[in-house]
C-alpha cells in the first residue's frame, strides 16, 4: 500500500488535512444555517408577523444553495453559448422557467398570484442590452454575483456593491441632467397628477418612468389571446403553453441546430451510428441532459420559485395585509415607507431593488434628500435594511450559496486583481442602469416575467442576448490580445 | 494574480488561471488549447467552480480528454489532452 503524501510544512498526512478541512467546512456550514435559525426564531419570537421575513429569508436560502449547486448564471447562458458554444447553463434556464411557468401557472389559476405585468416596448430591449453587456463585463448576473459572493469571492462582492450604488444614485439623477429628456416625457409625467413631494417633471428617471414607460402597454400572453390570467385556459395555455413553453422549445432548437447538433452527430458517426430524425432527437435529449447538476437545479429553483409566489400570498391572506408595509408599521419600524404608505414586496423571487435599497437608506441618512424620485418615493421606499424583508432574500441567498460551497469543499476567499475590479465595478454599474431601466434584473425583468407568460419578460431577454453577444465579442479580442503577448513568452507556440 | 501560460515540457503546457471569475477561464483555457498540437497536455489551474463546468462542455464537445481532476481548498487543477 501507498503512503499518503506527507504535506511539507506540518509533516502531517495529506489525506488528514483534506478530513481535517472538510470538518471544519461542514462545522461553518453549520454554524451559518444555525445562525439564519437563530435569526428566523428569534423574529418570530418578537411578533408572529415576522413570519413573513422568514419566508422570504429561507427560499432566499434555497434559491442560494441550488445557484450554488447548479453554478446556476444567467449571464453564463448566453455568455457560454457565444463565447465557448456551450449550451449547458442555457438549457438549464429553461428548464427552470418552463418548471416556474408550470408552477406559476397553478398559483395564478388559483388566484393566488400576486404578479403584475410590467410595461413593454423597445425600452426592454434596450433596458436587457445594457444589462446583458454588464453581466458579462462583471463575470455573472445580479443572481450569480450573489451566490459567487457566498462562495467567498470578492469580485462578485464588488459587482453586487457597484449594482446596489449605481442603481441608488441613477434613480435621482437630475439637475443638468434633465435637458437630456424630450419635452413630450416631461409634459406627460407631470400630467400624471403624482403629489408634489415625488416632483415628477424633475430627475431623469422619474421623466422617464412617467412620461414613457407608464405610457406603453402591459400584457400577458393569455391577455394578448383575450383570456384572464386567472382563467384554467388564460393561465395554461395562453400563458404557460404559449407563453412560455413553446418560444422555450423554440429556444431549444435553434441552439441544438446552430451550437450543438454538428458535434453530436459527429460523435455518433465515430460510434458508427446513423443520422435521422432519431439521432436529432437523441441528441435534443443529450444536450438537455448534459449538465445534469444544473438540470437539477433548474428544476428545484423552477418548482421553488412557484412554491414561493403561493406562501407569500398564503402569508398575506392570513395575516390580512396586502403589503409588507403594513408589518413594519405594526412592529414599530415604519421609517422610510413611500408617499402610498407602502415598501417594496413583490411576493416572489427579486434580487436587484433591496441592494438599491440598502444605499437609497444609507444615502438618506448621510442627507441625500432621495425620496423625491418615483422609485425609493413613491414605488419601493428606503426602509432600514435590519427590517427590509426582502431584502433579507438576498443576504439568505448568499447564506445558503455559502453552506452549498462549504459543503463541497468549494469556499475559498478571492480577491480581485485590479483587472477584475475594474471589470466588476464597471459591469455591476452598467447592470444596476439596466435593471432600472428595464424595471428588473436577469431574475426580476426576465426569470419571473417570462415564467409568468409577461411579454416584456421575451424584450428584456432579447435585449440581454445582444448585450451578452457584444460583451463575448469584446472578451474575445481582449483574451487573445493577453494571450498574444503570453504565447510570445512561450517557446514552439504560433498565433 | 495574471494569467500564466507557459510550456513546461515538450507537448507540455500549463495555463494558470487561479483568481479569474467567468468567463476569463473558459476563454483562457479555449485560446491555449487552440494553439496547441493534437496529443499536447494543458495542465489547467482554476478557482472559479462555475467555469469548471463550462470547461468540461467545451472539452466534450471538441472531443478534448479531461485526463485527471483535482480539487484542493477549492482550487482545480485539471490535466487536458488535446483532441
Amino acid at each position: 500500500m501507498q503512503a499518503p503524501a506527507l504535506t511539507e510544512a506540518a509533516g502531517t498526512p495529506a489525506t488528514a488535512v483534506a478530513v481535517d478541512k472538510t470538518r471544519r467546512n461542514q462545522l461553518w456550514a453549520f454554524a451559518v444555517t444555525g445562525a439564519f435559525l437563530a435569526l428566523s426564531l428569534g423574529a418570530m419570537g418578537v411578533n408572529e408577523l415576522y413570519v413573513y421575513f422568514t419566508a422570504y429569508l429561507w427560499f432566499g436560502f434555497i434559491y442560494g444553495m441550488c445557484l450554488q449547486y447548479g453554478r446556476f448564471c444567467f449571464s453564463s447562458a448566453f455568455r457560454d453559448l457565444f463565447a465557448v458554444g456551450v449550451p449547458r447553463m442555457l438549457v438549464g434556464i429553461v428548464i427552470a422557467t418552463v418548471l416556474f411557468g408550470l408552477t406559476a401557472s397553478f398559483v395564478t389559476a388559483s388566484g393566488m398570484s400576486a404578479f403584475h405585468a410590467a410595461p413593454f416596448g423597445i425600452h426592454s430591449v434596450v433596458a436587457g442590452a445594457v444589462f446583458g453587456v454588464g453581466m458579462v463585463l462583471a463575470g455573472g448576473c445580479a443572481s450569480s454575483s450573489l451566490y459567487k459572493t457566498g462562495e467567498g469571492n470578492f469580485t462578485s462582492f464588488l459587482v453586487i456593491l457597484s449594482i446596489s450604488v449605481t442603481q441608488a444614485a441613477f434613480v435621482d439623477l437630475g439637475g443638468v441632467f434633465d435637458r437630456l429628456v424630450p419635452a413630450s416625457w416631461h409634459a406627460s409625467a407631470v400630467s400624471k397628477g403624482l403629489p408634489e413631494a415625488i416632483t415628477p417633471g424633475e430627475g431623469v428617471v422619474d421623466q422617464y418612468l412617467a412620461g414613457y414607460v407608464w405610457n406603453q402597454p402591459k400584457a400577458t400572453f393569455a391577455e394578448l389571446l383575450g383570456l384572464t390570467n386567472e382563467s384554467v385556459l388564460g393561465a395554461f395555455v395562453g400563458n404557460l403553453l404559449v407563453g412560455v413553453v413553446l418560444p422555450a422549445l423554440a429556444m431549444l432548437v435553434v441552439v441544438y441546430v446552430f451550437w450543438s447538433r454538428k458535434g453530436f452527430l459527429k460523435k455518433r458517426k465515430r460510434e458508427g451510428k446513423a443520422p435521422g430524425l432519431a439521432a436529432d432527437v437523441a441528441g435534443l435529449w443529450s444536450m438537455v441532459a448534459s449538465s445534469k447538476r444544473t438540470a437539477i437545479a433548474g428544476l428545484i429553483i423552477g418548482v421553488a420559485a412557484g412554491l414561493h409566489m403561493f406562501v407569500m400570498k398564503g402569508l398575506r391572506l392570513k395575516f390580512g395585509i396586502d403589503n409588507a408595509a403594513q408589518i413594519l408599521t405594526a412592529t414599530g419600524h415604519d421609517f422610510g415607507l413611500t408617499v402610498r404608505g407602502t415598501v417594496y414586496d413583490p411576493g416572489y423571487w427579486y434580487v436587484t431593488t433591496q441592494e438599491a435599497q440598502w444605499f437609497g437608506w444609507l444615502f438618506n441618512k448621510l442627507g441625500w434628500n432621495n425620496v423625491d424620485n418615483i422609485f425609493f418615493g413613491w414605488n419601493e421606499g428606503i426602509p432600514n435594511p435590519l427590517y427590509n424583508l426582502a431584502g433579507w432574500m438576498s443576504i439568505s441567498l448568499i447564506g445558503g450559496a455559502a453552506v452549498m460551497a462549504l459543503l463541497s469543499n468549494e469556499f475559498k476567499w478571492k480577491f480581485p486583481s485590479l483587472e477584475l475590479a475594474t471589470w466588476a465595478l464597471l459591469g455591476g454599474a452598467l447592470m444596476g442602469i439596466g435593471a432600472r431601466l428595464g424595471l428588473g434584473c436577469n431574475v426580476g425583468a426576465f426569470f419571473v416575467r417570462t415564467a409568468n407568460g409577461d411579454v416584456s419578460g421575451w424584450m428584456f431577454g432579447l435585449g440581454m442576448t445582444g448585450g451578452a453577444w457584444l460583451g463575448v465579442r469584446f472578451f474575445k479580442w481582449w483574451t487573445e490580445r493577453k494571450m498574444a503577448k503570453e504565447v510570445g513568452l512561450a517557446t514552439d507556440l504560433q498565433l | 494574480m495574471a494569467m500564466k501560460f507557459e510550456k513546461t515540457a515538450d507537448g507540455s503546457y500549463s495555463l494558470d488561471v487561479k483568481g479569474y471569475v467567468c468567463p476569463h477561464p473558459q476563454l483562457y483555457t479555449k485560446s491555449a488549447l487552440s494553439k496547441m498540437k493534437a496529443g499536447d497536455l494543458l495542465k489547467l489551474l482554476f478557482d472559479n467552480a462555475s467555469s469548471g463546468e463550462s470547461i468540461a462542455s467545451m472539452c466534450d464537445k471538441e472531443g478534448d480528454e479531461i485526463v485527471e481532476q483535482q480539487t484542493n481548498n477549492g482550487t482545480f487543477v485539471w490535466t487536458i489532452r488535446k483532441a
